[in-house]
């Protein structure tokens, strides 16, 4: 029941027909159809209100789950305080913090030389948050011998291109794909970083025999009964007990990399990245308090929870 | 003389209630009417825009990959296709035949014991059966050489066990109601009672077959949370040869469970989603039909016969 979009699109427009449909249609709201329709009543009690103790907060779809559960957290904390959380897009938020439509842009990407200097043309100087890492974990049965992979084998693998173990130095059985739902940040990421190895260029996909699997649990629970399989999760979900976690290397000459909170937060794990918010010049009043609140150990127990690598100490 | 005096109202009473009684039966029919219209209207016109968005060669392209515009629905329609044909080929011989050995064959204590098993066993939660397909079908299925145990198989068995019930039942139903006059008659005639079942008591109870057949596969097709869990929703067109049931599928229900939660409304996704509800409205609408006009003619002709 997460109000989460993390497809390409925005996630949530104000919607009043919602209410429309509620008046008129009273027995279609019993059928399945409708409770699509009210999960978006939850998110719009936060993507309305626009004066008062509102904090406009949008971008990034990959941190658009934490966001929102931040926001739902914060509820709890600071009642006054409503945080409205709207996807896009990294580019997309950081174009609305420069137009000056929202408080907060989230970002899984640093903000580019033209965009701080748009910024500055409009007079401000934006100031960069790192709140949370993205850290993805590639994960096989333990009893599978493969122990390293390049991001080039992942994408050879993961597009089809590569069917057999064997030809990554395993044993000679089929490889089955797991991956998230499409709808998953998680599997964009992997998607852009992996399968199309960070190229934007490169328009390769998932090969159409991959199993999306509905949660993360999905994933570590086929993985455990299944040799075959490879999958990668968020770090926060794999319990080495029961999964071997493949180091993985950017190209064949670099050091193979485990993935640990260490090896994530300092860049050397490939799969990883600092994930940031932007402010308007150094945060004020109920913004400040917000991101302090982000950045405390309760903020970042949200993190850890969602699977995604929390900020050391201290940072 | 005192007490009787209320009497006149209390006969017109009855007069004025069966009137309110009377339209409100009428309103709860014409409410079921309505209400069957405008989901068929809210189905269209959430999902119709899909035609002016995706092209038909795209929309009958061989990819289903959402996030990349990519809306081919072939592979869904095969999944659910494969999915269903399963659970057809598997629960009907065996729903049938149970049917019959409860109500033509077994002793009465027998039937005492079992019909209320498969009675319970229809009320077992779908998403159960799917965990449990999940825990134990999968690995099973797996260790018998697939390379994963989420196939269109093990959705098809699961589907087939969740058909059962609804097929025995019906089909037990369909055959005591056949008089004892035809059973008689025939055994009379030196039938044995394979050939009583085979050619009388079966064709007889025709009609109901029938429609226990077309539930079960009613059942089976709009069924979506077992299959989501046990099929490994992968939007792939199996290869036409003997694996084609142990390929992992991805079936038109499970795809808008999976998806519908988190796209965007309004969004072309959000179109071809509803398009898919179009579609499964339109094959179990066909599959009525198609019960309804079966049972039609069964019964034209036993008319015929008399």
């Amino acid at each position: 029941m997460k109000n989460i979009d993390i497809g390409k699109r925005t996630a949530f427009l104000p919607n009043g027909r919602c209410v429309f449909w509620h008046a008129s249609l009273l027995f279609i709201a019993l059928t399945v159809l409708l409770l699509v329709g009210c999960r978006t009543t939850d998110s719009d009690s936060t993507g309305e209100t626009t004066s008062g103790g509102a904090i406009q907060n949008k971008g990034s779809d990959t941190l658009v789950n934490i966001a929102l559960a931040w926001a739902e957290a914060y509820q709890q904390v600071e009642p006054d305080v409503t945080v409205a959380v709207t996807g896009g897009g990294s580019g997309t938020g950081i174009a609305s913090l420069i137009n000056g439509t929202v408080d907060i842009a989230n970002a899984s990407r640093s903000m580019k030389d033209s965009e701080i200097e748009e910024a500055q043309a409009n007079g401000f100087d934006p100031i960069e948050h790192v709140v949370a890492i993205d850290a993805l974990a590639v994960i096989v049965h333990p009893d599978n011998p493969v122990s390293q992979l390049t991001i080039q084998q992942l994408a050879d693998m993961y597009t089809g291109r590569i069917t057999n173990w064997q030809d990554v130095g395993g044993l000679d059985a089929p490889i089955v794909l797991l991956s998230r739902e499409t709808n998953s940040g998680t599997h964009v990421y992997f998607l852009e970083e992996v399968v199309r190895e960070g190229d934007s260029e490169n328009e390769d996909i998932f090969a159409p025999q991959t199993l999306l699997m509905p949660s993360s649990v999905g994933i570590t629970s086929e993985l455990r009964r299944n040799p075959n399989a490879i999958g990668y999760d968020g770090l926060g979900y794999v319990d080495p007990a029961h999964e071997k976690i493949i180091a993985v290397a950017r190209t064949a000459d670099d050091p193979y990399v485990m993935p640990t909170v260490a090896t994530a937060s300092s860049g050397d794990y490939p799969l990883s990245r600092n994930l940031f918010m932007y402010t308007a010049g150094e945060p004020q009043g109920n913004i400040a308090d917000y991101l302090a609140w982000i950045m405390s150990p309760v903020g970042q127990e949200i993190v850890t929870r969602l699977g995604f690598v929390p900020l050391e100490d201290g940072e | 003389m005192t007490v009787k005096a209320p009497a006149p109202p209390k006969a017109q009473l009855p007069g004025w209630r069966e009137k309110i009684i009377e339209s409100l039966i009428r309103l709860s029919g014409i409410s079921a009417v309505v209400i069957m219209a405008l989901i068929f209207f809210f189905l269209l016109r959430e999902g119709l825009p899909t035609l002016g968005e995706v092209s038909l060669a795209d929309l009958f392209a061989r990819r289903w990959y959402p996030i990349e515009d990519l809306y081919g629905i072939l592979p869904l329609l095969a999944g659910s296709f494969l999915v269903t044909v399963g659970a057809v080929l598997i629960a009907v011989p065996l729903g049938l035949v149970t049917a019959v050995y409860l109500g033509e064959m077994a002793p009465t204590w027998q039937r005492e014991i079992l019909k209320p098993i498969i009675e319970v066993l229809a009320g077992i939660p779908s998403i159960v059966l799917g965990f449990l397909g999940w825990v134990s079908l999968a690995p099973f299925i797996q260790k018998m050489g697939a390379a994963t145990g989420l196939t269109a198989f093990s959705g098809s068995l699961i589907l087939a066990y969740m058909a059962l019930p609804t097929i025995i039942s019906i089909t037990e139903d369909a055959l005591y109601v056949v008089p004892k006059e035809y059973r008689d008659g025939a055994l009379a005639l030196g039938a044995t009672k394979w050939q009583t079942i085979w050619r009388v008591v079966l064709p007889a109870a025709r009609s109901g077959i029938v429609i226990a057949v077309m539930l079960g596969i009613g059942r089976a097709i709009g069924e979506t949370m077992a299959v989501l869990l046990v099929t490994g929703n992968a939007a792939n067109l199996p290869p036409l040869d003997a694996s084609i049931f142990f390929q992992p599928v991805r079936t038109l229900t499970a795809t808008i469970a999976a998806e519908m939660g988190e796209v965007a409304q309004g969004s072309t996704h959000y179109h071809v989603l509803f398009g898919l509800g179009i579609i499964l409205f339109l094959i179990t609408f066909a599959i009525n039909s198609l019960a309804t006009w079966l049972v039609g003619k069964g019964s034209r002709g036993e008319r015929k016969r008399k």
